[in-house]
């Protein structure tokens, strides 16, 4: 017997685009006339890769295709891909609401899936009763559920709230409640899709601490889809890439973390953009840094270059700068908006140059998001995500012990007193 | 070569000899209804049953009440329109107690068929997140129909009681009685399948929901609710004859003779009988074909 408990071999997905309306019922009498005559089904010779940007030919398109992996007991594998990579279709497929077009999938063992927290809640009946309701809809039995329940009602910490419909609990509450549900499930594979984006930072926490509990101890195996690359890096040992619906790269987390980064990101350390457009849009962005190639000194001086044309007068405007690491954290967000000097407000062209003094970031790869826009709850007029990847180096910054990577995020100037008493 | 040969040739060998607990393949076999998984979530057909119940009147006044009220007005209304004003005959029972046993039967039917039949379309939400063996669904909406006609089965009882004890008429009581589950079970079946099979359609054609909507209220006045069927051969034969057709119309009027004359026809079983076990079969296979991947066109 092999490790194996889950094994997907040459799966595909094919979805028709549009509405579904006459024109189906015309496709499914063609589909059902060639299979009368024994032919195969005329439209899965079509189809396209699934990019949603480029427009297509065909109405049909393959979510995914040709997808191969196994998963081997107790492993915590993640998946993860930009939107529309096929991440959802695939569990689906794997949590059974829906079939593969081609392909099949052997597991061993009990499968639960967690593609939503408090699937099947209902608003009218108390957290006692949806306990039972969603535990028994997530596979569980009544006397399963009777011998958990204490700790479930632990877990989620809403024991004064037991007997009161959930439609009054506060968000938080009924987040916590579904969640608390699905962690004490005792499947064999837990399928996860990305849940815990909801909920508070120490909820989130704990969720992630049992969930890695769940495989360590218990040898249970994971299957976990996020955007949050922190949260799969933690987690997961080892990753699937997604691209247009198919496997880009797998391997162990952090290679296939950079491979997404790598691939995601605008890799010219200048921005330049020339398609035109009757919004402000911006053309340029450099950095100014103290070396070349976007490599620059802690503690130095950096400043952006930003070249903005502006087709029409902007009433209040609200120009934004965030610089955060290659996990999608921000450190840094500063800001200019019109209330504090003139911005935008006649139409033209506009260079601004913003400058960090003294730019204290630890050493490390970073890159630069820019929106315009109205105030928030306005328009947005431009967001740049991940331009301009820039290095700061710590050279100039001497220390006895030399520095390490990750160290910190930020060296702020300090001030030491020290006496004898 | 040979080395990477012979690798593939050892665990192709042992892949073989794998036991796996599901295969998920594209197509599945129409017949295979996985009935032992279905007992296996019997725990959930419950729940789902009590959270009709409980939830139904949740921040209600009169609560469970309502399961009376609602028949109680109905038949009066009835008895009203079709005994008072139009006086149409009632074979010779009770004309309240006529109403109320047609109504109570129909209405039976009639919930079955229509929360069958929106079984995908208004499940959607929960069938996408979680698998579970989407039989259980109609399954728990036929058992919590039949727990409600239980309740207006008690009601009608209590009606009767009062009639012979107020009014000292002679009401039927005995053994025909025993008829009763056989009448309910029939029309569960009628009820499944028929609702299954316009659920199956539904969920990429959405037509027949219209369809059923208004259809549903045409199919009552073709059913012998109001009236015994006696009436309408007395009337018209020829319409007689085409109202024979409708299967619930014969179970209905079944019913009602059962019991409250006492009256059972096999005979008039015979046809109802073979309509439900077809629609059913009908109807298995094609929520077969449809609940594995209706989230997709639904």
């Amino acid at each position: 017997m092999s490790n194996t408990v889950i094994k997907v071999e040459n799966v595909a997905k094919q979805y028709r685009l549009g509405e579904i309306g006459t024109g189906s019922l015309s496709h499914d009498i063609n589909r059902w006339w060639s299979r009368i005559r024994g032919k195969e089904n005329p439209y899965l010779k079509i189809g396209e890769t699934n990019d949603r940007t480029i427009k297509g030919d065909s109405d049909y398109v393959w979510a995914l295709r040709d997808i191969n992996f196994k998963v081997n007991k107790g492993e915590i594998l993640g998946v993860i891909g930009r939107n529309g990579a096929g991440k959802s279709t695939l569990l689906k497929i794997l949590s059974r609401t829906t079939l593969p077009t081609t392909g099949s999938i052997k597991i061993k063992g009990r499968v639960a899936s967690l593609l939503e927290v408090g699937t099947g809640f209902h608003p009218d009946l108390s957290g006692r009763e949806n306990i039972f309701l969603n535990g028994a809809i997530l596979g569980m039995t009544r006397k399963e559920i009777k011998a958990k329940f204490d700790e479930i009602v632990d877990f989620a910490g809403v024991e004064r709230y037991i007997d009161t419909p959930v439609k009054r609990y506060s968000s938080g509450m009924y987040v916590r409640l579904a969640f608390a549900v699905a962690a004490h499930l005792e499947p064999d594979i837990l399928i996860v899709d990305e849940v815990l984006a909801v909920g508070d930072a120490e909820f989130q926490k704990k969720c992630l601490g049992k969930m890695k509990d769940v495989s360590d101890r218990e040898g249970r195996t994971v299957l976990f889809v996020s955007h949050d690359m922190q949260a799969i890096s933690t987690l997961t040992d080892t990753c699937i890439y997604l691209e247009n619906g198919s496997i880009h790269s797998s391997g162990p987390t952090n290679d296939i973390i950079n491979n997404y980064i790598n691939n995601s990101r605008n890799k010219e350390i200048i921005y330049i953009a020339t398609e035109k457009s009757d919004i402000p849009k911006i053309t340029r962005v450099e950095l100014l840094t103290t070396l070349p190639n976007n490599v620059h000194h802690n503690g130095e001086d950096l400043s952006i270059k930003i070249k903005v044309i502006v087709p029409f007068a902007i009433r209040s405007a609200w120009l934004a700068i965030q610089i955060n690491d290659n996990k999608e954290r921000n450190y840094i967000q500063v800001s200019i908006s019109n209330t504090e000097m003139p911005l935008f407000d006649h139409a033209g062209d506009y260079e601004v140059i913003a400058t960090l003094p003294k730019c204290k970031l630890f050493m490390g790869k970073y890159f630069i998001n820019i929106y315009i826009a109205e105030p928030p709850g306005g328009q947005i007029f431009e967001s740049l995500l991940q331009i301009c990847p820039f290095e700061i180096v710590m050279f100039n910054n001497y220390r006895e012990y030399p520095w390490r990577e990750g160290e910190c995020a930020y060296i702020e100037n300090s001030a030491w007193k020290i006496s004898k008493i | 070569m040979y080395k990477v040969i012979n690798k593939i040739k050892l665990e192709s060998i042992i892949d073989k000899n794998e036991h796996w607990d599901l295969e998920i393949k594209p197509k599945s076999n129409l017949f295979d209804l996985n009935l032992k998984e279905v007992w296996k979530y019997r725990d959930l057909m419950l729940l789902f049953v009590k959270r009709d119940f409980v939830s139904k009147y949740k921040q209600t006044v009169l609560g469970p009440f309502w399961h009376f009220i609602q028949p109680i007005l109905t038949t009066l209304i009835s008895f009203m329109l079709f005994n008072v004003v139009a006086n149409i005959p009632t074979d010779g029972v009770n004309r309240v107690l006529f109403q109320m046993t047609g109504i109570i039967i129909w209405n039976y039917f009639a919930s079955c068929l229509t929360n069958c039949s929106s079984v995908f379309v208004s499940n959607a939400g929960i069938f996408g997140k979680v698998y579970f063996p989407r039989l259980v669904m109609p399954l728990s909406i036929i058992i919590s129909n039949i727990v409600q006609f239980g309740i207006q089965l008690l009601l009608l009882i209590c009606t009767m009681i009062l009639f012979v004890v107020l009014k000292g008429e002679h009401i039927y009581f005995g053994w025909a009685w025993f008829m009763i589950p056989i009448y309910i079970f029939m029309m569960a079946l009628v009820g499944l399948g028929l609702g299954i099979i316009f659920s199956s359609m539904t969920t990429k054609y959405r037509d027949l929901a219209v369809l059923l909507a208004f259809g549903i209220q045409l199919l009552m006045f073709a059913t012998a609710v109001n009236y015994p069927l006696s009436f309408i051969a007395s009337k018209s034969p020829k319409l007689y004859n085409i109202i024979k057709l409708n299967p619930i119309a014969l179970l209905v009027e079944g019913f009602r003779n059962a019991v409250l004359k006492g009256n059972v026809d096999f005979h008039s079983l015979i046809y109802p009988f073979f309509f439900s076990i077809i629609s059913l079969f009908i109807g298995m296979i094609m929520f077969n074909k449809v609940d594995k991947t209706f989230m997709d066109t639904v």
